[in-house]
């Protein structure tokens, strides 16, 4: 029996979808058994992210209509051995042709042939967002160090708060730009840890390979050498209960007299 | 054979007391009392004399209560002040014991979230902007208040909010408002502060320390130390 995580934030264009996917792969990296479940039925695009696209045939509200079953709607996902699928979310469908009850019973379904179950959650906190809580055991919320991000996510962290079904909650702080931060321009992770009051799972730093990654179908947490790479990864060992430091933020591009004091070992 | 009183009437420099016995039945004090009163009302007085009725052990509904009012009202120049009893039900007692106790809360406010307590509320915890926290009586937090606070809510304006952060988007106390300044500055503590209804009826805010003397009344423990 596996655990379901919903992802969510309140707040849209955060980074759930991209997190759902990122999270997922690396789990399946680790050698878990994952199945992406998108709950955003209308506006998915989890499946773009991940390049399945082009393989969806049946989906979410196809297998609770009962017009297949469940195992002929999941994309595998080919980079991996049978470890990681996609459940897709319907595109013509809208939000109320799902009910909580149903997904209860799906993710339930679910997770006895998954390691994991990763839900991504549309943004808002309607029909949508209950949907996709219903069926879950854990959650992780994301936010990015802007205000009105973070006071979207000190919201939906009350609201899991009421869920009985729901561990409490835990954070992921993306698209952290370091030389905003160091100057004050931006949130810093402590401060947003704080205010938010909840276990810090990760940071991850804005990095335009990301973007470029998910254009491509990609999930950025397949390329080993990229920051956001390590972050992801390093969250999915967290998720499995590794006990990891955060990464230092450090610039992009340290000046050569910076990386020979770091050689040396000079703070 | 002479009957025992129902009704004493007692003169004071304030007005008239009514003593109601509280062992017989609400008609019969009703009888007496209206021919108590068309007896003693002879004076030719024009002022208005106040009466206060005291009913001892016995208990009177808002109805029972109207009729000996209109019942004095009858008679001339009385007017009812007031209606004392000893005793009252258990629904007005739990009302007056929640109005006057202390809600230890442990918890963290959070945006849309509200946290209401008839009377004062002890939060071990934060506010977080966009949550809420509303009380009967006083709001002490221990925590960062950058949210709301309602403070007497049923009007009490010598209610106080006090906060270990005070950095509140809105304070309300009675029906007063005040709201934050736009920006907070970055290297402002605003620690350990209180907030009342100063003598322009405006909320301001200050040290804690100032509370022992404007508001005395927040002590509750009896004797010294």
């Amino acid at each position: 029996m596996g655990e379901a995580i919903v992802i969510t934030s309140g707040k849209g264009g955060v980074g759930k979808t991209t997190t759902s996917a990122n999270v997922g792969t690396a789990l399946a990296l680790q050698g878990k058994k994952v199945c992406l479940v998108d709950t955003d039925i209308g506006l998915r695009n989890l499946d773009v992210v991940m390049g399945l696209e082009n393989r969806i045939i049946y989906d979410l509200v196809d297998v609770l209509e009962g017009r297949c079953k469940i195992h002929q709607a999941l994309v595998k996902d080919k980079r991996f051995e049978d470890l990681l699928y996609l459940l897709p979310a319907a595109q013509t469908s809208d939000k109320t042709a799902v009910t909580p009850e149903q997904m209860k019973v799906l993710i339930d379904e679910l997770k006895q042939d998954y390691d994991y179950v990763i839900i991504d959650c549309p943004a808002g906190i309607e029909h949508g967002y209950r949907n996709a809580v219903a069926g879950a055991d854990k959650a992780i919320v994301v936010t990015t160090p802007e205000v009105s991000a973070v006071r979207d996510a000190d919201r939906i962290i009350g609201l899991l708060e009421k869920e009985e079904n729901v561990e409490s909650p835990r954070l992921i702080i993306n698209r952290i730009r370091n030389q905003m931060m160091k100057n004050g321009d931006m949130l810093d992770v402590d401060e947003i840890a704080t205010h938010l009051s909840i276990d810090l799972i990760g940071i991850v730093a804005d990095d335009d390979e990301v973007i470029r990654a998910s254009n491509h179908g990609e999930p950025i947490a397949l390329n080993p050498n990229s920051k956001a790479s390590i972050a992801y990864r390093n969250i999915a060992r967290r998720i499995l209960g590794e006990s990891i430091p955060l990464q230092p933020l450090e610039d992009d591009n340290p000046g050569v007299f910076s990386k020979l004091k770091k050689f040396f070992g000079v703070k | 054979m002479k009957k025992f009183q129902n009704v004493t009437i007692k003169g004071t420099k304030d007005g008239l007391t009514l003593h109601l016995d509280d062992s017989c039945s609400f008609v019969e004090l009703k009888e007496e009392l209206d021919r108590k009163l068309s007896e003693s009302s002879q004076s030719r007085e024009d002022r208005l004399i106040s009466v206060h009725v005291q009913v001892g052990n016995r208990y009177l509904t808002a109805e029972q209560e109207e009729e000996v009012k209109d019942l004095v009202r009858q008679k001339k120049n009385l007017v009812v002040d007031s209606i004392s009893s000893n005793v009252m039900t258990k629904d007005e007692a739990e009302k007056i014991k929640k109005e006057n106790e202390i809600v230890p809360v442990a918890r963290i406010v959070r945006s849309g979230q509200i946290l209401q307590v008839p009377g004062d509320l002890l939060l071990v915890g934060d506010v977080n902007p966009g949550g809420t926290v509303i009380a009967g009586g006083n709001i002490y937090i221990m925590g960062a208040l950058k949210g709301i606070a309602h403070a007497g809510f049923n009007g009490d304006k010598e209610a106080i909010v006090t906060a270990s952060i005070m950095k509140p988007s809105q304070i309300r106390i009675s029906d007063c408002i005040t709201r934050a300044p736009d920006h907070y500055q970055e290297d402002e503590k605003r620690e350990m502060e209180c907030a009342y209804i100063n003598d322009l009826d405006q909320i301001t805010v200050d040290r804690l320390q100032v509370l022992m003397h404007i508001r005395p009344n927040i002590t509750r423990l009896e004797g010294g130390f």
